[in-house]
């Protein structure tokens, strides 16, 4: 199964949630990190990294020798990446969405694929045999969806050989990147913690998720703190908590030293096996709904 | 006029919370929501909306299923595999639409449609702080660097309408889209970190982002003492790269307090948190001139 683990806010503790449970999971499993602006999956799960690549997007590159200034790539360009300026077709690569419209178009062939770097893709396995990938964007590039497709289509290829399952650090927010980092997963998992910006963003979350129609869970981080906003908004919408995180300095210590929190002590642990039961009879129910 | 922005890289490290103090501190300014994607500074501030207008930005292709005749050419032209088959009738998913205009170029039949996007909506609100121009863009929308420069400009607007010479952002987590942004322009960076291996990683990304577009960067560690030794990392980093440290907080359960409140932490009375950071807003407002 792919479970994916989200927020809509920031710092709430998904990377501590996908690390604990990738740590704790029995069967055999991709940790893979899809906040491609700020990954730290790798902080505290320590892969040894075996592949290390940059990735692309393919753009075009002009043949002025062949362009007549006919303007039909550019009349297509949604994104302004192709003008004509003068009597030159300029490019701005910067802008460019990969569509391949302007190449498909061109009635001259004077267009060509060239490549913008996206950022880095990297492999690697951690505690005897779990599979790791993460996504790093370049620091410059704007548009994070192309790289967190890129890592997906090395999973599905991971996964062409091997079925295995695949749990996923989604990046914060609910708008475009969120949702294509949850959009293919068996299960999203929604981390929060009982404060008013957690439970608004919670909220917005739900609500951004709902519409793809995978099964939800929600674990509480630092509970004890904050009020019970949450916990009346699950009740009414029938989302179940699956785990709660106590508010404690020493869990807040034990991550700021980079250690996985289900490590910290057999009661952490506990939680988190727990919580990868019920991940697991989550993914039952819905196979058998 | 003078333009700062607060940021942070990794989420949840209080940008939020020193972006509503400081906006308190500050008599002459106008307060500006970056964070269009999971917005939380109205939960502090309650603005009472003057201004709401729609954001209507790019298009989205439809399939008009009267004229389809099944070709299949726009699954195939597709980069984005947003075309699917469901009972032999091809569909689009406006979730995973780029709106690229690449299927109904080459649709032989003519039988896309290319509807506008309504993504969300934008306000200019007054607070008890004065006046704030704000967003909320619909779950799942894109295209929040566009609605950031609309927020950006609208600001600029209000600070000349009411002569203050000082626009206060609080900015997305992350280093991309809708963070460079609003990045263009802006005379600082106030970066609010934590002392976690997450928290050094991100801030530097984000710095590094920064020092890409020439904007001048401060930062903040919050909670340093949680962990002293990371803090030290933090600002030796720093010093070895000319970015400005403007002061430390503690951790302090006063700050969720305050939120549950709806007050910022610096209308809590007799508040050791409250003075210092204080002080932090004159080293900030020291940097400016």
């Amino acid at each position: 199964m792919i479970i994916s683990v989200a927020s809509g806010k920031g710092g709430t503790g998904k990377t501590t949630v996908t690390a604990s449970l990738a740590a704790v999971w029995k069967k055999p499993i991709v940790a893979v990190d899809l906040d491609v602006e700020e990954p730290n999956l790798h902080l505290f799960l320590k892969p040894e990294i075996t592949n290390e690549e940059k990735t692309y997007l393919e753009i075009p590159v002009v043949d002025k020798s062949r362009c007549t200034l006919c303007r039909i790539c550019s009349d297509l360009c949604q994104f302004q990446a192709i003008k004509v300026m003068g009597e030159t077709l300029l490019t701005f690569p910067e802008m460019c969405h990969g569509c391949g419209g302007c190449l498909a178009v061109c009635p001259e062939k004077a267009l060509t694929p060239g490549k913008r770097e996206l950022g880095t893709l990297s492999q690697g396995s951690f505690a005897d045999n779990k599979l790791f990938l993460m996504g790093l964007l370049r620091v410059g590039e704007a548009m994070t969806p192309p790289l967190m497709e890129q890592v997906k289509k090395r999973l599905l290829k991971i996964m062409e050989n091997n079925r295995k399952d695949v749990i996923i650090d989604a990046p914060p927010g609910v708008s475009c990147p969120a949702v294509c980092a949850v959009m293919d997963s068996d299960m999203i998992l929604l981390v929060t913690e009982p404060t008013p910006f957690g439970f608004h963003d919670f909220k917005l979350a739900w609500e951004s998720f709902s519409p793809i129609g995978k099964p939800m869970g929600v674990v509480v981080n630092r509970s004890g703190l904050g009020d019970e906003s949450v916990y009346a908004f699950c009740e009414e919408k029938g989302l179940p908590i699956l785990a709660s995180i106590p508010y404690d300095r020493a869990i807040a210590q034990g991550y700021s030293k980079g250690h996985v929190v289900a490590r910290l002590s057999s009661e952490l642990e506990n939680r988190f096996s727990d919580l990868a039961l019920a991940i697991q009879a989550c993914d039952c129910e819905a196979g058998h709904a | 006029m003078r333009e700062i922005i607060v940021i942070s890289g990794k989420g949840g490290t209080g940008k939020t919370s020193l972006s509503g103090a400081f906006a308190h501190l500050n008599r002459d300014k106008i307060i500006c929501d970056l964070d269009v994607d999971a917005p939380d500074l109205h939960i502090l501030l309650a603005p009472k909306v003057i201004f709401e207008e729609k954001f209507i930005s790019g298009n989205e292709a439809v399939i008009i299923q009267d004229k389809c005749q099944a070709c299949g050419v726009c699954a195939e032209m597709c980069r984005y595999n947003a075309v699917s088959i469901r009972d032999e009738r091809y569909m689009i998913e406006p979730l995973r639409c780029e709106g690229c205009k690449v299927c109904v170029t080459f649709c032989p039949e003519e039988a896309i449609d290319f509807p506008s996007r309504y993504c969300g909506n934008w306000y200019v609100s007054s607070t008890r702080f004065g006046t704030m121009v704000h967003a909320q863009l619909f779950p799942g929308a894109e295209n929040s660097g566009r609605l950031v420069s609309i927020l950006r400009q609208k600001a600029r607007e209000k600070a000349k309408e009411e002569g203050s010479d000082l626009i206060l952002c609080d900015g997305a987590p992350g280093i991309g889209c809708p963070v460079i942004s609003s990045l263009s322009g802006t005379d600082l960076a106030v970066v609010v970190t934590e002392p976690t291996p997450s928290g050094l990683h991100d801030l530097q990304r984000v710095a590094d982002l920064c020092s890409y577009f020439k904007v001048r960067v401060a930062v903040i560690v919050n909670k340093f003492d949680l962990n002293p030794e990371q803090t030290s990392l933090i600002e030796d980093y720093c010093r070895k790269n000319n970015h400005e440290l403007v002061g430390n907080l503690p951790h302090d359960d006063m700050v969720t307090k305050a939120m549950v409140e709806r007050k910022v932490i610096t209308e809590m009375k007799d508040s050791n948190m409250a003075k210092m950071t204080g002080n932090i807003w004159a080293n900030v407002l020291a940097l400016l001139n």
